[in-house]
């Protein structure tokens, strides 16, 4: 079935869109009340967030825009170190948006919230005119421990550790891939990091600074690290875990993996004595096997990101330009 | 076995000027960090080898104008979209509503065309030997399927006739490293007559580090020496003679032509342009050679040819920066001002 004006009227076609796909795969009893808002039970301390989801393709090797748009989310709050608990979903569809779709995209966000252990408890649709385009915005609310300490990047300082939880590029090659219709084996790293982070806050690790790389990459991330803790970040390239298959189309594009986007990768800075337990709790998470140290703060320049290269030279690194686009020679 | 990284480091002859041509050099540089491995007495200069870079205003006007053209829509690489010509860049009028798609490969071109029969795609069509041969591929393969609605507007250019203009008109380079992916077409024994007109060596690089050193020591070594020769050591994909199949291809559809420089004029054939057969899949490339620069301060053609410094500009790192770009060396990410400036402090 093709979505038409209609299903956005608010009259009979939404309500079937709304129960025959929506309210079947996101069913919880907060959500079956159908009411205007959802009134669910709290914590003293509360984390929200919100993020829009306007991908294309909507289906790409390891993911889908749904399991995109919860991960995308859970993983906001898990990076101030609260526990995902309730999800809002709104849907944005263009006329001629294809039913079938919708349901798979609804199915797999039903999936990952499960796995997050989030209810998705309000949503909304609409429709507008268009070329049967599907975009997603999600709501989180998360609850604070009562205990946990402040996660500042202005409280790093010299000697802290940085630690990266996997290889860097692959959702973005993903997408470039699926965009530029090359066959590889590279698959989205789309993944929930709110166990990975209930890891290391379990084991009692001091976390100075952390951050899911998405958008950007690690180097700007770390590059705006570097400046709130007026320090200067030093990292190696050797240690800075990249697939092979990554790397080569990075080669091919004139892309660097520093600067491109992932969608289940965290970055953490811990005090140099937290370092190891810090590594042993993100590779126990199955999204963690990768996990690397990648560098420290120095005593150089201080606001500064230094690469160490492969090739034994240095690069001082800034935070992203432009938009990463690849090179045309 | 040589140390030709101890040998690069603490060199102390006479200061030497090697210029990197092509772009994608300039970034590998910069990526593998080589500034840092290198005496202070050996200066790398990037040469006009980004092509956004060496594209005059008067080429991006006309682009603007195709976009806002009824059923016409202009299709790029990315770092075109945001070079301002004689007013505005194609960003600008996108943002008014001028129809422009970014493309990651000009063969992209096909399925556009395909699937909106009624309106005329023209491609943006700049580069250098390289990229040349996949726009012939292009228009050989638009023939074949009778897809008509495919145009290009050209700005392309030829290395040796360029080289030759910044060692005659500009001198003081002492040796060149070779661009590794334009060789793949032309093949290294097209620096030979350059070479020997002009006493300097060339060496045909890859873009690994330790291919980028190797060249560099090659070059050093063979400057001391004072010879004019060509040096390939990019032989596992760069022969003699090049890719002659390609070659074949891109005079099968272009031909030599004048060509304007961004600030250098223009350089007697030193570009190509579509051969009057092909006429009808040229969207009005001729005769583009006027170029005023969005602020008269910018020196990019003096930074394009090595003869000044990004950091002789008066408004390098001021009112330039990459996220407002008066020049074309500051906005494609192989522009030596974009690489300077993220690399400034070490440099």
């Amino acid at each position: 079935m093709k979505i038409t004006m209609a299903h956005g009227s608010g009259g009979k076609a939404t309500s079937d869109l709304i129960s025959t796909i929506f309210a079947r795969y996101f069913d919880n009893p907060v959500l079956a009340k159908m009411e205007d808002a959802a009134v669910v039970p709290g914590a003293a301390r509360l984390a929200m967030t919100t993020d829009s989801f306007v991908v294309t393709p909507l289906f790409f090797a390891g993911a889908d825009i749904g399991k995109l748009a919860v991960c995308g989310t859970v993983n906001d709050l898990a990076m101030s170190g609260a526990t995902p608990k309730y999800l809002t979903c709104g849907f944005i569809l263009e006329e001629g948006a294809d039913s079938g779709d919708i349901e798979k995209i609804a199915a797999s966000m039903a999936d990952t919230a499960r796995e997050c252990g989030v209810l998705i408890v309000a949503g909304d649709t609409k429709v507008i005119e268009g070329k049967g385009g599907i975009y997603i915005n999600t709501a989180g609310v998360g609850f604070l421990p009562d205990d946990l300490p402040a996660v500042s990047s202005a409280s790093c300082s010299k000697g802290d550790v940085i630690l990266l939880s996997g290889t860097l590029g692959d959702h973005h090659a993903a997408i470039l891939s699926a965009r530029m219709s090359i066959t590889n084996t590279i698959r989205s790293d789309c993944a929930p990091l709110h166990g990975m982070v209930a890891a290391l806050l379990a084991k009692n690790i001091r976390i100075k600074a952390m951050r899911d790389v998405t958008r950007g990459g690690l180097a700007t991330i770390l590059h705006e690290f570097s400046v709130a803790s007026r320090g200067c970040i030093s990292i190696d390239e050797d240690r800075i875990p990249v697939s092979a298959q990554v790397q080569g189309l990075c080669g091919i594009l004139g892309l660097d993996p520093l600067y491109m986007g992932n969608e289940g990768k965290m970055v953490a800075v811990v005090a140099a004595g937290d370092a190891d337990a810090a590594l042993a709790a993100m590779k126990s998470s199955p999204y963690g096997t990768d996990a690397a140290i990648i560098g420290s703060l120095t005593a150089g320049e201080p606001g500064t990101l230094i690469l160490h290269t492969k090739t034994g030279g240095t690069r001082m690194m800034t935070e992203l330009y432009g938009e990463g686009l690849p090179r045309i020679c | 076995m040589i140390d030709y990284r101890a040998y690069l480091k603490e060199y102390d002859g006479p200061p030497v000027r090697i210029m990197e041509i092509c772009g994608t050099h300039t970034a590998a540089i910069s990526h593998n960090g080589i500034p840092s491995l290198l005496s202070p007495k050996i200066q790398l200069i990037s040469g006009p080898g980004c092509p956004v870079c060496v594209t005059v205003t008067e080429y991006i006007d006309r682009l603007i104008e195709l976009s806002l053209t009824k059923d016409t829509v202009v299709a790029t690489f990315g770092d075109m979209i945001r070079v301002t010509g004689s007013r505005q860049s194609l960003q600008d009028v996108k943002a008014d509503g001028a129809q422009v798609r970014m493309v990651y490969s000009p063969l992209d071109m096909l399925r556009l065309a395909q699937e909106e029969p009624s309106k005329t795609f023209v491609f943006a069509a700049v580069g250098f030997e390289t990229t040349i041969a996949v726009y012939a591929a292009l228009l050989d393969e638009a023939i074949r399927q009778n897809i008509r609605n495919i145009r290009l507007l050209t700005s392309l250019k030829t290395m040796p006739r360029v080289i030759d203009w910044v060692c005659t008109m500009q001198g003081g380079i002492d040796g060149f490293l070779a661009p590794g992916h334009v060789s793949v077409i032309t093949g290294s024994d097209m620096y030979e007559p350059l070479a020997k007109k002009h006493g300097v060596p060339f060496a045909v690089a890859g873009f690994e580090g330790e291919q980028l050193l190797m060249a560099l020591y090659a070059l050093v070594r063979t400057i001391e020496r004072g010879e004019g020769r060509v040096m390939n050591l990019y032989p596992s994909v760069v022969s003699a003679k090049g890719n002659e199949t390609a070659q074949h291809m891109i005079s099968k559809y272009f031909t030599v032509c004048d060509a304007a420089w961004r600030g250098m004029g223009v350089v007697p054939d030193s570009g190509m342009v579509l051969r009057r057969e092909f006429e009808g899949y040229d969207a009005g490339s001729q005769f583009l050679y006027s170029d005023h620069s969005h602020h008269p301060k910018c020196r990019c053609a003096k930074v394009i040819t090595g003869a000044e410094k990004p950091n002789d500009c008066a408004l390098f790192g001021t009112l330039c920066t990459p996220e407002t770009p008066q020049g074309a060396c500051m906005v494609s990410t192989e522009g030596s001002c974009f690489s300077y400036f993220v690399n400034r402090r070490k440099a």
